[in-house]
C-alpha cells in the first residue's frame, strides 16, 4: 500500500511530481483491491492487528504493558472479556476502544483462530518459588480460603469455556490481574462470571500470587 | 555501619569513573561525531541522549550482524560498529543512556493534536495499534523498547517509513506490522507529535 519511493526519499521534503502522485494512486487502488478480494471480510487484517500487541505469534508480549497470551484461549472467554471491555465492566486503556469496533462475526473468527494456535509460553518467570505455585495451582490453601486452581481452571491450566486457559500466561500479567483484581475486573454486574474470582484473589498474599503466577507461566 | 558507608562512597566513585572513562574513550567520540557531542541527534544520526540502554545494545547488535539494513545504516553504522566488542558496546549505551535528553520539537505543531490521539489510542477501525501500549505513556520506552518521545521529526517519520518499505529492524519486533498499517498522514502527524514530547 506504498508508493514507490527510493531509499533516502524520507531525507528531502520535496514535493511529488504529479506522475508520482498518480502511480501512488493507481498501486494504492490495486493493493486495496486485491487485499480486499483476499482477505475474509478484513480478518487477516485483524488478527495481524491483534499479533501486533499480543505477539507475533499471539504468545503474548511485554510492551510498557504485559500483553496477555491469546494462544490457546477459551473462546467463550475472549468474547466474554471484549464485551466486557465495550461494557466497561472491564477498565483497561486501550481495549476499550479495540472491542468497540469489532462485530460479533469478527470476534467469533478472531476467538476461533487464536484458540488453534499453539506457541510455546514466552517464559522469564521467576522460578524461585515454582513448588509453592504448584502447590497453591493443585491444592489450594485451605487455611487462607483459597480453593485449589485447577478445580475450574483445569489440571493443565487449559480451562474450559467462560474459565480462562491459563497456561503459558505472561507472568507479569497474571500478577497485574490477580493484586489488581477488584480494581479491573467484575465492575457491578451480576452476570460477569469475573466476581467468582474476587474472594481468592483477595485472599492471596503476594508472594503467592508470584509463585502461582509464575507456575503457570510456565504450563506448556 | 561504617562498612556500608564505605560501600557506597566505592560505588559512588565506581558511578562516577565509570562514565568518565568511557568519555575519555575514543568510543564517545566516534559516535558524537554524527550523534552531535551532547547526542542529542543531528540530522539523520538520531539523538543517543536518554535512549534505554539495552534498545542501544540491541540496535548495535543489529547493526554488527547487519539484520538493521536502511541505506544510512549500511552506510555508516555497520563499519561504526564492525570493531566494538559486547562490552564496550554495553559502555556506550549506558553513557549515552545517562544523558538528560532533549525534545527535537521539529514537527508541523499543528498536528500535535492528532498525532497524539493516534499515539495513545491508535485507529482501531483501521488496525492501526496505540504506540502507547508498548512505548509507554510518555513515549518513554522501557527495556529494549525504545524512547521515541522528543526524537527528531525526520528520523521517525524516516524509520516509520522504511519499516513500510521492507527494511528490517531487530529480530521479533512488531514494528514492520505496525508500519504497514500506517498511511503518510499518520506517519506526519505521529512524528510532529513525538518530536514535542519531553
Amino acid at each position: 500500500m506504498r508508493a514507490p519511493s527510493g531509499p533516502g526519499r524520507s531525507s528531502s521534503r520535496r514535493a511529488n511530481s504529479p506522475r508520482a502522485v498518480l502511480y501512488a494512486l493507481v498501486l494504492t487502488v490495486a493493493c486495496s483491491v486485491t487485499s480486499h478480494a483476499q482477505d475474509r471480510g478484513g480478518f487477516e487484517a485483524k488478527i495481524e492487528y491483534c499479533k501486533t500487541c499480543h505477539g507475533l505469534s499471539a504468545q503474548g508480549y511485554r510492551g510498557w504493558f504485559p500483553m496477555p497470551r491469546l494462544a490457546g484461549q477459551q473462546p467463550q472467554y475472549l468474547e466474554n472479556q471484549l464485551r466486557a471491555f465495550i461494557e466497561r465492566r472491564r477498565t483497561n486503556p486501550v481495549m476499550a476502544n479495540v472491542a468497540h469496533v469489532l462485530s460479533p462475526a469478527m470476534i467469533a473468527s478472531l476467538a476461533a483462530h487464536l484458540r488453534s494456535l499453539d506457541p510455546k509460553p514466552i517464559g522469564g518467570a521467576p522460578r524461585a518459588s515454582l513448588g509453592l505455585g504448584k502447590r497453591i495451582y493443585e491444592e489450594g490453601l485451605p487455611e487462607s480460603n483459597v480453593p485449589a486452581c485447577a478445580a475450574c481452571h483445569g489440571s493443565e491450566g487449559k480451562g474450559q469455556n467462560e474459565i480462562p486457559r491459563l497456561a503459558g500466561q505472561l507472568y507479569e500479567y497474571t500478577v497485574g490481574q490477580l493484586t489488581g483484581w477488584a480494581k479491573v475486573r467484575g465492575q457491578g454486574s451480576a452476570v460477569d462470571t469475573s466476581a467468582i474470582m474476587a474472594p481468592t484473589a483477595h485472599n492471596l498474599t503476594r508472594s503467592q500470587v508470584e509463585a502461582v503466577a509464575a507456575y503457570v507461566s510456565y504450563l506448556q | 555501619m561504617k562498612r556500608i558507608g564505605f560501600r557506597i562512597v566505592l560505588l559512588a566513585m565506581v558511578a562516577c569513573i565509570g562514565p568518565a572513562m568511557a568519555w575519555d574513550g575514543a568510543n564517545v567520540r566516534n559516535c558524537t561525531w554524527c550523534h552531535g557531542t551532547s547526542a542529542q541527534g543531528y540530522m539523520v544520526a538520531p539523538r543517543l541522549a536518554g535512549q534505554r540502554p539495552t534498545y542501544l545494545e540491541g540496535q548495535m547488535r543489529s547493526f554488527r550482524d547487519h539484520t538493521r539494513d536502511n541505506p544510512f545504516s549500511k552506510q555508516y553504522m555497520w563499519g561504526a560498529v564492525a570493531a566494538l566488542d559486547p562490552s564496550a558496546a554495553r559502555d556506550l549505551a549506558a553513557y549515552f543512556a545517562a544523558i538528560p535528553p532533549r525534545p527535537a520539537n521539529d514537527g508541523d505543531a499543528n498536528l500535535i493534536a492528532k498525532g497524539k490521539a493516534i499515539y495513545m489510542e491508535g485507529i482501531p477501525e483501521a488496525n492501526v495499534a496505540s504506540c502507547y501500549a508498548c512505548h509507554g505513556p510518555n513515549a518513554e520506552g522501557i527495556r529494549e523498547i525504545p524512547r521515541v518521545g522528543g526524537l527528531a521529526y525526520f528520523y521517525v517519520k524516516a524509520r516509520l517509513e522504511q519499516w513500510g518499505e521492507g527494511y528490517h529492524s531487530g529480530i521479533g519486533t512488531p514494528m514492520p506490522v505496525v508500519a504497514r498499517s500506517l498511511g503518510p498522514a499518520e506517519i506526519e502527524a505521529l512524528a510532529s507529535y513525538l518530536s514535542f514530547v519531553k
